[in-house]
């Protein structure tokens, strides 16, 4: 039997293809969505398995450290690291900023830890992991910095001098490891301007610069510019203990809120990701009510602009099937060959986004399912045309 | 005249077809009688707008008649409101169709166009490759077997269209006005071609013609007059 699907396209091969291509980079589109939400969830998760951390100690109340702002005092890890089943903690400090490379401002999560403790930057792709107590920093390669570059981060010019991948704060910032008490001094210390305002403030102010009291204004100074508070303690615990029951003792005897590795994810994904999962989600409905009007649409055309043929084929004998056979042949392959387009140019253009796009198997997978069905309701309304039309009208009668 | 002693190919008996209804209504056929025997070349002849077409078209099962009979190879094909489930297969095995203009589909190539027939009947495609192929050699268009049909002459579509019309080799062939876009030569050679098949195959050929050239071939005819068909006997001079 003559392929006539194949053979009508074969006659328009060019229309039929520029549809296709159409198709191809809306699927390629809707893949690209999908593989957004999957970055993200992605990257929430190599930030929770990136620090080699159980429980996430934070201020009471709150969802911190990455989905609200939670401050402790950077001593309270004294109460905890005592607790049964707790093998090391950690102080660390976050802050998104931008920072100065090479005359560019760049957008950036600052990540102060404390070195050897949970909150160190693991996987280092380059160079070597900070050793000096200040301006050494180590840079996630998406900040686009190299090992030995220069950055000015407020009032001081740290050294790149190692790089690690996948740390990308749930905002999409890459993030920039430096020492908690350079972090400390950057989140509490404000501009030099705002800096020397402030002392000559103090300085002014009778109550603090008493001729009699020689030391209160040096004491005031020295707590009001420095900074003693950190914004979540990271928790390592024992082997073989159920970090769970940890982060309840925390809980419940400390006052202080205590996330495990479950809750955070949750966190991240549920809380913090959730609108922008909607938002996608919703792109993907209407990308797929999109795609499914151009298909049914294009069938539909292909279809009425050969009605007298589909009259003539019934004319000649050919039964229903021969006729749906072709319709639903033309649409599925405009499908498949969409399919093939759009996953090829989401593979290209994926790595290209300035946001971590994660292209899944099964997404692609489920897409392609979703694009066949999408055919074949398409072609339908074609469907239903063509066996409507008489075999007489394709001799002009009706 | 006609062999009345066999089966009639084609017999119909009062075969009315009104177009519309109400006031507007038009009775194309008001109650046609005919008989059409195996190995018989009929003419259809009557002026314009007499209901020629409307005639094959309700004997090849592509519109319904109004009321009347219609027995196609001692099978009732159509009987008043009655009619055979499956007009299509009626159509691929037991019909063959040359209609005025020739249909043909132009997204396949000539050889196609007369090798689907028997595709669709379920022959193997090198089987069904082979009949198109012999058609068109019989219809002298075999040197445009791969042409696209719009590249095709209107002489050449039309003898591709006869030659699908023969391709599954039906019992019937319905001719509506098959010679208009040839030549007077090409038309005789049709002619011919329409008689030496009747006469080989047992086929009962109906053609309808305006066509002053070939009607004197007809042994028989009808003249189409007022929605009624008469029989008249022809010259059925012969092919030299
Ligand atoms: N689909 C239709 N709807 C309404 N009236 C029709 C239709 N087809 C044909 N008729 C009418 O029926 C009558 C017979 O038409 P028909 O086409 O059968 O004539 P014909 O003998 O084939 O004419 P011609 O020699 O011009 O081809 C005409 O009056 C025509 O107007
Ligand atoms: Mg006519």
């Amino acid at each position: 039997m003559i392929n006539l699907a194949y053979r009508d396209i074969a006659n328009g091969f060019g229309r039929y293809m520029l549809t296709s291509l159409g198709l191809g980079l809306l699927i390629g589109v809707t893949l690209t969505m999908a593989g957004v939400y999957r970055g993200m969830v992605d990257d929430a998760r190599a930030l929770i398995n990136g620090s080699a951390t159980d429980i996430w100690v934070v201020q009471r109340h709150t969802l911190g450290p990455y989905a609200e702002s939670s401050t402790l005092h950077d001593d309270a890890w004294r109460g905890i690291v005592g607790l049964p089943g707790v093998a090391e903690t950690g102080n660390v400090a976050y802050l998104t900023m931008q920072v100065k490379h090479r005359e560019k401002d760049v957008r950036v999560m600052i990540a102060g830890f404390e070195s050897g403790k949970p909150g160190e930057p693991m996987r280092l792709v380059a160079g070597r992991p900070v050793t000096r107590s200040h301006y050494e920093a180590v840079a996630d390669v998406k900040t686009g910095f190299q090992v030995g570059d220069r950055v000015r981060i407020r009032r001081h010019e740290y050294t790149v001098v190692g790089l690690t991948s996948r740390m990308v704060s749930s905002g999409g910032d890459p993030m920039l490891f430096i020492t908690l008490k350079d972090a400390q001094e950057v989140q509490f210390l404000k501009d030099n301007d705002a800096i020397v305002g402030d002392r000559e403030r103090l300085a002014a102010n009778p109550q603090f610069n008493r001729p009699g009291v020689p030391g209160l204004l040096s004491a005031v100074e020295a707590d009001r510019f420095s900074n003693h508070n950190v914004n979540a303690i990271l928790v390592r615990v024992a082997s073989g203990t159920d970090a769970r029951l940890v982060a309840d003792t925390i809980l419940r005897w400390k006052h202080l809120q205590a996330y495990t590795r479950t809750d955070m994810e949750q966190i991240l994904v549920a809380k913090l990701i959730a609108t922008s999962a909607k938002q996608i989600g919703l792109f993907l409905v209407i990308l797929t009510v999109v795609s499914t009007a151009i298909v049914a649409l294009t069938v539909y055309t292909m279809t009425m602009s050969k009605i007298k043929e589909i009259a003539v084929l019934k004319l000649i004998g050919a039964k229903n099937r021969v006729i749906v056979a072709m319709i639903l042949q033309q649409a599925l392959g405009l499908g498949v060959i969409g399919f093939v387009i759009g996953k090829t140019v989401a593979t290209f253009w994926a790595p290209i986004f300035p946001k971590y796009v994660l292209l899944e198997m099964s997404d692609a997978g489920r897409a392609f399912v979703i694009t066949m069905v999408i055919c074949t309701l398409a072609s339908i309304l074609a469907i239903r045309a063509a066996l409507k039309v008489s075999p007489a009208t394709a001799i002009g009668g009706g | 005249m006609a062999d009345h002693a066999k089966k009639p190919a084609i017999k119909l008996e009062g075969l009315v077809k009104r177009y519309g209804s109400g006031s507007s209504a038009v009775e194309a056929l008001k109650g046609v009688d005919m008989e059409v025997y195996p190995g018989e070349v009929v003419g259809l002849l009557g002026p314009s707008g007499s209901g020629k077409t409307t005639l094959l078209q309700c004997l090849g099962a592509v519109i319904d008649p109004t009321a009347g009979r219609i027995t196609l190879g001692g099978d009732v094909t159509f009987d008043d409101e009655w009619k055979i489930s499956d007009l299509r297969e009626l159509r691929r095995d037991r019909i063959g169709f040359i209609f005025q203009a020739p249909y043909l589909i132009p997204f396949l190539d000539a050889t196609e166009n007369v090798s689907l027939l028997p595709m669709l009947a379920g022959k193997p495609n090198s089987e069904a490759t082979a009949r198109a192929m012999d058609l068109l050699k019989v219809l002298d268009v075999a040197h445009r077997a791969g042409a696209r049909i719009s590249e095709l002459s209107g002489g050449e579509a039309q003898r591709v269209a006869i030659a699908r019309a023969l391709a599954n080799n039906p019992p019937i062939i319905l001719a509506d006005e098959p010679t208009a876009p040839l030549d007077s030569q090409r038309s005789l050679t049709v002619m011919r071609m329409l008689n030496e098949l009747a006469a080989q195959y047992r086929t009962a050929i109906i053609v309808v013609t305006h066509d002053d050239n070939i009607i004197p071939t007809f042994k028989r005819l009808y003249r189409i007059r007022e929605g009624k068909a008469h029989e008249e006997a022809g010259e059925g001079r012969p092919f030299s």
